[in-house]
């Protein structure tokens, strides 16, 4: 029997100080508890208890390119930033387009056993938007795939989306959708606006996006299918995930923690930690992500945590690939984004972090109430504290963060995965 | 000076400097047999082209030289970067040699900024000769300098560009130094090559050239590259050169004293029409023999100026 005992923690930030058993796993009680011989305690000291958080979207690079993460350290940098439960995109080499990937990299992780990695299953073959990939397979493999994405790719092709989705309803699974209409960003590199007009960057148009997020909503209440949306960046996307939920569409949509906070004014030094797949937009589009996110037309924040070797940002833009890391940044973010402005309070912290991503992934045993008889996936944090970010001393094998230098709100003190601690106060375990 | 990277935020004192400059050495050069200058004896300037270019690597060649400068073109295809290595290996390679100056081109916009920030600790200057669909300096600055010779100021003067405003590195140089002059500017093209955004730019924007022509002080014609033509930005090479040509009959809408440029190399026949290319209007080889004179002062400002910034 593993007992840990947090000791006047406030859950959701709200009410008095109380204190949360946790025995084998499960919340076992909560109110004044006297810590019993052999259990383990943590100071809360008034900090916030909140359910651990919930990833529909990081880039574990394993297998392929362990160069620049694997399935250890990208856990270990979920774990410090107080996720229990990540979903690891199908883009590595080889593609997890079969359930030999899939149960490979799902192994992995329960190896590693910070965090939960669930893998996430290409939707077609080689993510080449030519044919489906054996999605029933995989969803019924070990791995138990819930959630398929050619991310990184558009599946552009209308009719294989068509089937993505139809197929999908009998398997219970869900498509997410990296929507980027490829004719209208051929050779793009930064978001067409203002600043790329005036730096000769190759525009990609908020349209490329709007456009294939209005397509698949349509085509999603055709074939009566739930549809993911990845990293929203466009104000007009919105608008669309707006008209197409008042429809009754079942659609959901995450926002990436960059597009909450970065603009396209970083353009000016054409610095490669700034590229990114969707681009960084105007400022205009990053108040349209925080009022979205607190309304709740989008519907959660998704790192597309994108770890990348030095060589391929240390180059010039065009040369560099896109993708920023983001799980040990995400809350802060959230809290500098939205919880400092009086966007968001704790309780919705919790949900856009942790309860909604597991509801669309469908995974039973995360972003649970904070009650007795709940299983403890748990992350304790102190609001009142400040970090500076330096990409060196991150958890990630790649240091390609754009927040180099910044000082930021709210800090992890400590995560729980089925009531082990899995990170404390910035150490792993 | 210590870098030249745009023309954007470049001030109009130090614009003027370098044109003046520009303008003393070809008074100096004029008629001279042995066209030579000490001033740059023992520098070290290095050219790295990584697109194909004659004019402009052979102008800053002939620069370098009439400065007494030592000048080493590498070109993309005949050295190490053939073989992978990464632009900033090359730069510190190139300035660990020895390099003064760098000059570079290349189709990434914002390399030149790059290189610049690579090359922070040894000291060396870098001269954006053309960076993807940015910038290229250097041109408007050598455009600047022969509508000077033609027109005097520039203040209040009313310059139209023509053509593929989208791509054009030479357009966003130009608009940018001309407003800095205090010239007026008109960016005349189809709606399909022209920047979204441009609207925050110092200039008005038309699709009729024709409507334009009468007004201007000087008219220059953009390049229209083989791929566009191709790439469904207009629906035929005939039909853009019927609208946005600049050919014979055109010529006699324009003032008598107007001035035609061109940055080259020239579609005869597409942008413009062969007569008005070598009509006295025409002030395009000009721009060539200016573009010389342009850059050993921009070469003179880096590399010899003592007490500047």
């Amino acid at each position: 029997m593993t007992q840990v005992l947090l000791k006047g923690a406030r859950l959701y930030g709200e009410g008095e100080k109380v204190d949360v058993l946790v025995v084998d796993g499960t919340i076992a009680e909560i109110g004044a508890v006297a810590a019993a011989e052999g259990t383990e305690v943590v100071e809360a000291g008034g900090q916030v208890l909140l359910p651990g958080f919930v990833d529909l979207h990081t880039h574990l690079r394993e297998p392929g390119r362990e160069d620049t993460e694997t399935v250890d350290s990208g856990s270990a940098a979920a774990a410090l930033g107080g996720y229990t439960a990540v979903f690891a995109m199908a883009n590595t080499d080889p593609v997890a387009d079969n359930a030999v990937v899939v149960e490979h990299v799902w192994r992995r992780g329960r190896e590693t056993g910070l965090v939960d990695v669930h893998p996430v299953g290409a939707v077609t073959v080689g993510l080449k938007g030519e044919r489906l990939a054996e999605m029933g397979t995989m969803a019924k493999s070990a791995a138990g795939v819930r959630l398929f994405s050619d991310d990184g790719h558009c599946v552009s092709d209308p009719l294989l989306m068509r089937r993505a989705l139809e197929y999908s309803t009998a398997l219970g699974v869900v498509v997410a959708q990296h929507a980027e209409e490829p004719r209208l960003t051929v050779g793009a590199q930064a978001h067409e606006g203002e600043r790329a007009a005036r730096l000769g960057y190759a525009g990609w148009p908020s349209s490329a996006e709007e456009a294939i997020v209005a397509r698949d909503c349509v085509l999603a209440r055709h074939a009566g299918a739930r549809l993911h949306i990845c990293h929203v960046s466009a104000t007009g996307t919105v608008d669309v995930l707006d008209w197409a939920k008042g429809l009754g569409v079942d659609v959901s949509a995450e926002v990436t923690p960059h597009h909450l906070l970065l603009t396209d004014e970083r353009l000016a030094t054409y610095d490669p930690i700034n590229k990114v797949n969707p681009p960084l937009r105007a400022e205009a589009d990053v108040e349209r992500m925080r009022r979205a996110l607190a309304s709740g037309v989008l519907d959660c924040v998704a790192t597309d945590h994108a770890p990348h070797a030095v060589q391929d940002k240390d180059c010039e833009w065009d040369a560099a690939r896109p993708g920023m890391l983001g799980l040990q940044t995400a809350l802060s973010i959230v809290v500098e984004t939205m919880v400092r402005p009086g966007l968001l309070d704790w309780r919705g912290v919790a949900r856009i972090m942790s309860e909604r991503p597991a509801e669309i992934a469908g995974l039973p045993d995360q972003g649970r109430p904070l009650a007795v008889g709940e299983p403890a996936n748990l992350v304790l944090v102190d609001p009142e504290a400040e970090w500076t970010v330096r990409g060196a001393e991150l958890a990630s094998v790649s240091a390609n963060t754009p927040y180099e230098g910044m000082r930021l709100p709210a800090v992890v003190s400590a995560t729980l995965l089925r009531g082990r601690i899995t990170s404390r106060e910035g150490k792993i375990g | 000076m210590k870098h030249l990277l745009t023309t954007d935020g470049l001030a109009e004192d130090a614009a003027t400097a370098v044109l003046d400059t520009a303008d003393e050495l070809k008074r100096t050069l004029l008629g001279r047999e042995v066209r030579k200058l000490p001033t740059l004896r023992g520098r070290t300037v290095i050219t790295m082209f990584y697109e194909n270019s004659t004019r402009t690597r052979v102008s800053f060649e002939i620069a370098g030289k009439w400065m007494s400068a030592d000048v080493v073109n590498v070109s993309a295809g005949g050295s190490s970067v053939g073989k992978g290595e990464s632009l900033r290996d090359t730069a510190l390679t190139l300035a660990a040699a020895g390099a003064d100056c760098v000059i570079v081109r290349h189709p990434a916009s914002g390399a030149a900024h790059r290189l610049a920030g690579w090359l922070t600790e040894t000291g060396t200057s870098v001269v954006n000769a053309g960076d993807g669909t940015h910038e290229h300096p250097t041109q408007a600055l050598l455009d600047a300098a022969t509508l000077r010779e033609r027109l005097g100021a520039l203040k209040g003067r009313r310059i139209a560009i023509v053509g593929d405003v989208l791509h054009s590195r030479v357009a966003r140089s130009n608009v940018h130094l001309l407003a800095t002059l205090g010239a007026d500017v008109v960016l005349v093209a189809p709606p399909t090559l022209l920047p979204k955004g441009v609207e925050s730019w110092p200039v008005t924007v038309s699709h009729e050239l024709d409507a334009e022509l009468p007004a201007v002080d000087a008219v220059m014609m953009l390049r229209v590259q083989a791929e566009r033509m191709h790439g469904g930005f207009f629906p035929s090479a005939r039909e853009y050169s019927i609208a946005y040509g600049l050919n014979e009959a055109r010529l006699g809408l324009l003032p008598e004293d107007a001035v035609v440029l061109h940055p080259g190399p020239m579609l005869r026949g597409m942008e413009i029409g062969s007569a008005v290319a070598d009509a006295p209007q025409s002030a395009i080889t000009e721009q060539v023999r200016n573009g010389v004179h342009v850059r050993m002062a921009v070469l003179y400002h880096l590399l010899a100026g003592e007490g500047e910034e």
